[in-house]
């Protein structure tokens, strides 16, 4: 690695944490992508600016998505990445992998591309990094063959994700795995063909704690959530008390409704009050836990600032059971009906409900308007007057 | 459901408003379907156009291309990438 100075980049090693620039290096030798990745990227520290052009056109045949076309400004200098296409795989439900499923992939990626990834991209895919147009052909193959698929990207439904839910967490209220597992599979087609104005996130958690982040990063999020009341332990949380812990302060008093009150050893819960933050579940996990009577809320149009502001999702269905998936695959469908009718290019769903309004969008997809739909946690209801004016 | 126009017309008209628009305006996939239920009413559904498309694209005939939006486009020609 005589040839390969980089002293900006040689500063990101010298911190405590795990450098990537440390992880490169390993891998210069072996493959002249990541040496000339490396040199290009000093380089655009020293300048200040990004050498990478977005690539049009780059793609596997009969799939408008699941490669991102990169290519270098500087091909000349760069050679190595005159080209640098990533490719997302479709990772498996809640991220779980077997030590052979490993090293498939990494085995597939050492022949076809630069061997570097992530896992996970933010999206979910798991994701390759850098390889030349010919290779993705031979790529895609070698994927199939052992029965991975690529992700989304573009104007596409992305790769549906989820939080590991019942596979390891108490907490979980309906089965995030199966529900991804389940609309990856439905919907093929909305995930290969890109038919949107624009891309469209489905994320799954299993419970309000929203490990997804399903609230703030997807355009369709499927929250856990019970409707009957907390199931309590009074044995534990008499432990708790036992224990010297400062219930009071770390727990009824962080109630955001107050609803939470203390009996000597006992703790009681007004469930009728209770807005399902999860604190007091978190903080007791060993005295409390969720309800028994579990489903999920729906909400839907958040997105990060693109085009427009960031938005968080509203509520468009407080509680729907999740035995089947029948009543969610007809709300997605409605969804998408009337985004294919009424929305604009490049505009997400949040968008377009904005733009349209609420009101008429509920209509749209044939809901019925009630107080839940609120825009964030307790703030602006929208309340609908038309029933009122109707009767005077 | 196709009813009285084929799968294979609706491509083949598909790809002619692809082929004139060529260069000029980048359409999508819904511009296309749009294009044809504006065209034929009812005797065209939303699946037809989805097979249509799935016709044009795995025969090779179009291709998906990323620029401010999905759009189907003409086959690349060599080298157009990199511009
Ligand atoms: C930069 C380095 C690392 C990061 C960012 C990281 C991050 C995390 C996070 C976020 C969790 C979940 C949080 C939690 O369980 O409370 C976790 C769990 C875990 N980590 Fe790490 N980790 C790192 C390195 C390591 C290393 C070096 C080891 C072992 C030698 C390790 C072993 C584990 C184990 C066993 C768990 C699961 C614990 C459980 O199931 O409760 N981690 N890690
Ligand atoms: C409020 C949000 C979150 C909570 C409450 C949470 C909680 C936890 C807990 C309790 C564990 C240990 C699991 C166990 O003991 O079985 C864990 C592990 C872990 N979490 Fe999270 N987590 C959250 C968000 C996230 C996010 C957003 C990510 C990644 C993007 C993440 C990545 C991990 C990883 C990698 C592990 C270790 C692997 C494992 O133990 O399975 N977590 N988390
Ligand atoms: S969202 Fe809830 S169910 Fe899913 S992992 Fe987080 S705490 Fe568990
Ligand atoms: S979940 Fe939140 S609102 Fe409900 S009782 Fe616990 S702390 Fe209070």
């Amino acid at each position: 690695m005589s040839d390969l100075k980089t002293p900006l980049l040689d500063e990101l090693e010298k911190g405590a944490w795990p450098s990537f620039v440390k992880d490169l290096k390993t891998m210069a030798d072996k493959k002249p992508m990541v040496k000339d990745l490396l040199r290009q990227l000093e380089k655009s520290y020293t300048d200040k600016r990004g050498y990478w052009k977005h690539g049009g056109l780059v793609g596997v045949m009969g799939y408008g998505g699941g490669v991102i076309g990169r290519y270098s400004a500087l091909p000349d200098e760069f050679p190595g990445v005159s080209h640098f296409h990533t490719v997302r795989v479709n990772q498996p439900s809640g991220w779980f992998y077997t030590a052979d499923a490993l090293n498939e992939l990494l085995d597939i990626w050492d022949e076809h591309g630069s061997g570097l990834l992530n896992m996970h991209g933010s999206t979910g895919d798991l994701v390759f990094l850098g390889t030349v147009t010919d290779e993705l052909e031979p790529t895609f193959r070698a994927l199939t063959a052992k029965d991975w698929d690529l992700g989304g990207s573009g104007s596409d439904l992305r790769t549906p994700s989820c939080c590991v839910g019942p596979a390891r967490c108490q907490n979980a209220c309906y089965d995030t795995l199966a529900l991804t597992y389940d609309l990856t599979h439905k919907y093929q087609d909305e995930l290969h063909r890109p038919m949107f104005n624009y891309k469209f996130k489905i994320k799954m958690s299993g419970c309000p704690n929203d490990c997804t982040a399903a609230i703030a990063r997807s355009d369709l999020g499927i929250i856990g959530i019970w409707k009957d009341d907390i199931q309590v332990d009074q044995a534990a949380f008499a432990e708790y008390v036992d224990s010297g812990m400062d219930i009071q302060g770390a727990v009824v008093d962080k109630c955001p409704t107050k609803c939470i009150s203390v009996e000597g050893k006992e703790i009681k819960i007004d469930n009728s009050d209770c807005v399902k933050c999860m604190h007091c579940i978190n903080t007791l996990p060993k005295a409390l836990k969720v309800g028994k009577e579990r489903g999920a809320a729906i909400v839907l149009g958040a997105k990060a600032p693109i085009v427009e502001g960031a938005l968080f999702g509203s509520v468009m269905v407080p509680f729907m059971k999740m035995d089947d998936f029948e009543e969610l695959h007809d709300l997605i469908e409605r969804i998408w009906e009337f985004w294919d009718e009424h929305g604009k290019n490049r505009e997400r769903i949040g968008e377009c409900v904005e733009r349209v309004g609420l009101a008429n969008f509920i209509e749209g997809i044939g809901l019925e308007p009630i107080p839940q739909m609120i825009k964030e946690p307790r703030d602006n209801p929208y309340i609908f007057y038309e029933e009122y004016y109707e009767e005077e | 459901m196709a009813g009285e126009i084929s799968i294979e017309q609706i491509a083949d008209e598909m790809y002619q408003l692809v082929a004139e628009s060529a260069g000029q305006k980048k359409l999508k996939s819904t511009d296309l379907t749009k294009a044809m239920t504006s065209k034929y009413g009812d005797k065209v559904s939303k699946q037809d156009c989805k097979d249509a498309i799935k016709m044009l694209i795995d025969s090779g005939r179009c291709v998906y291309g990323y620029y401010g939006g999905s759009s189907i486009e003409l086959p690349r020609v060599e080298g157009s990438a990199n511009q």
